[in-house]
């Protein structure tokens, strides 16, 4: 499913994950059918409480976020959070995380059986990956061996995305692994590993990496034409999201900006749906 | 659905004063002050680099300058946020989302009223004190500050309000003292004091609700920055938020151990 005009985002802006809430505090401010997609936090096997306080410290045009994937479980989140997004009219993205290649293979099939799913996003670039007890995915071949667990057990309809961290000088190459390995897409960035003013690790958001991350698009863009990507990284406005599909990306998420404005996505939707429909890549060729 | 929930508005500065250490911003924000509620609360987006909302107590809501509901929140200027919102001048736009959280759940029958306030936090007591008199309600008013600065207006507290105290200094051991003929107490300070005061109710017939003042980041349930511990029937504990589950939280379900 690497063609764009066969995905299932009615437009090409989506929520970041782990910046949306469960998805019922975002739809006080804006109808979620109107996003391209809807995009989960990390959800887990187990349930986990999340870390200590402070979880989010301000830092110049950013925030340096531990939250520790705070997270009901898998069980949990079919049990309590699917349903409201679906009857939301959202359309479903679930992030995933995992400590090892079989919990990324039962949540891939737990979660696979559910409808309202239209894509799992499985997330490789978490900040803090070992401190948080995740696989270590930091290295091309472990990546594609994540994904490859994932693909093997995905029924045939729903959305493999693998989310990279944007170090540029790896981004490509991780990229051309989860891609061969059976991923549709990548989506490029995540918070930048940083540490909160007590030195305990986090991750680096917002505006302040958005240069950056757009560099990391243009790489996976050049080196892998074929595979479609997903920027994100500080995309605040409309124009932050046109910079990202000039330099050809297929959609963009937005996270970071909502802590700032609930209704940044809805706003940039509305303005890019009336520019692209549908968000093709191959259209612009 | 239950009440009306948030905007997210363009708001104005129709009015701004000093009161002691504190700024007292009036704001025209459509349709949120109609909202609001005894307890709720403001995020405002600061902009210029700063990502993290900056959230302030609707202090009061009233008719001001041909506008029906004018909201007033209380800053105080103590970081770079705050010093750029107490300086703003009238006619200054802002973006505020509002009105935010749970608010305090009044009584069903009149009963006796302890308020306590502490800083600019009692601004979260202001209409909270005039529902409860408007149900027939006494009540009694602690307010707290390190000085008379820091003290929010004791003299206009006293039209909705029976009896009034002021402590400078430690407070939790004066609200201690005065949880005598109560039935409710609700407590819009520190955390500490918070805590004080819900271990010194613990297990006597009062109902006992804190406005939780966290650290928050997104203030409208997005980011999970702001986990506040709580205890369910079973005594096992929840990780909850404190911008949309609280702020406002029967101190009997927050663990406080957990908190601090």
């Amino acid at each position: 499913m690497t063609d764009v005009r066969d995905w299932p985002f009615r437009n090409p802006v989506l929520t970041a994950s782990g910046c949306g809430g469960s998805g019922r505090d975002l739809a006080a401010y804006g109808d979620l059918s109107t996003l391209g997609g809807f995009v989960t936090r990390s959800v887990t096997l187990q349930p986990r409480p999340g870390g200590a306080e402070p979880r989010i410290v301000e830092s110049p045009s950013g925030l340096v976020n531990a939250i520790g994937l705070q997270n009901p479980g898998v069980a949990g989140f079919l049990d309590d959070e699917l349903a409201p997004l679906v009857e939301l009219g959202a359309t479903v993205v679930v992030s995933i995380a995992g400590h090892s290649l079989g919990e990324y293979a039962e949540l891939t099939r737990t979660l696979g059986r559910s409808p309202g799913i239209a894509a799992l996003e499985v997330n490789l670039s978490a900040p803090d990956p070992l401190g948080s007890g995740l696989f270590d995915a930091r290295e091309p071949f472990q990546a594609a061996g994540v994904i490859g667990s994932c693909r093997r057990d995905l029924r045939d309809g729903v959305l493999l995305l693998a989310k990279l961290r944007n170090d540029v000088t790896r981004v490509a190459e991780i990229a051309r692994a989860v891609a061969e390995a059976g991923a549709d897409a990548v989506v490029v960035g995540n918070a930048v590993p940083a540490a909160l003013p007590d030195g305990r690790p986090g991750g680096l958001s917002g505006p302040a990496i958005r240069p950056q991350v757009l560099r990391c698009v243009a790489e996976v863009v050049r080196a892998l034409p074929d595979t479609p990507v997903i920027g994100c990284g500080g995309i605040m406005d409309a124009e932050d999201a046109r910079a990202h599909l000039a330099a050809g990306a297929s959609a963009v998420q937005v996270g970071t900006a909502l802590f700032h404005d609930p209704t940044t996505a809805f706003r940039i939707a509305e303005q890019l749906g009336t520019e692209l429909d549908p968000p093709a890549r191959e259209d612009e060729r | 659905m239950t009440a009306p929930g948030p905007l997210h508005v363009r708001g104005e500065v129709l009015a701004t004063k000093t009161v002691g250490a504190y700024q007292h911003l009036s704001l025209v924000l459509p349709e949120v002050g109609e909202r609001s509620r005894p307890g709720s609360f403001l995020a405002v987006s600061v902009g210029d680099g700063h990502l993290a909302r900056r959230a302030f107590w609707i202090h009061r809501v009233g008719p001001m300058g041909g506008h029906r509901a004018v909201v007033e929140v209380v800053v105080e200027p103590r970081g770079p946020g705050s010093r750029a919102l107490a300086a703003l001048p009238v006619g200054s736009s802002l973006d505020v989302t509002g009105p935010l959280g749970r608010p305090f759940a009044l009584p069903r029958e009149p009963a006796r009223c302890l308020l306590v306030g502490q800083g600019y936090a009692a601004a979260s007591l202001t209409t909270l004190a005039e529902r409860l008199r408007e149900r027939g309600c006494t009540v009694r008013l602690v307010l707290g500050g390190a000085d008379d600065a820091h003290v929010l207006e004791p003299l206009e507290s006293r039209r909705s309000v029976g009896r009034i105290e002021v402590v400078l200094g430690d407070l939790a051991p004066a609200v201690v003292d005065a949880l005598t003929d109560v039935d409710v107490v609700y407590v819009a300070a520190s955390t500490q004091v918070q805590g004080a005061v819900a271990a010194a109710v613990s297990g006597a017939d009062v109902t006992c609700q804190v406005a939780l003042e966290r650290a928050l980041t997104c203030a409208t349930g997005l980011c999970r920055g702001c986990p506040v511990p709580v205890l369910d029937d079973a005594g096992e504990t929840h990780v909850v938020r404190a911008c949309v589950d609280g702020p406002v939280f029967r101190a009997e379900r927050v663990d406080w151990e957990a908190l601090a």
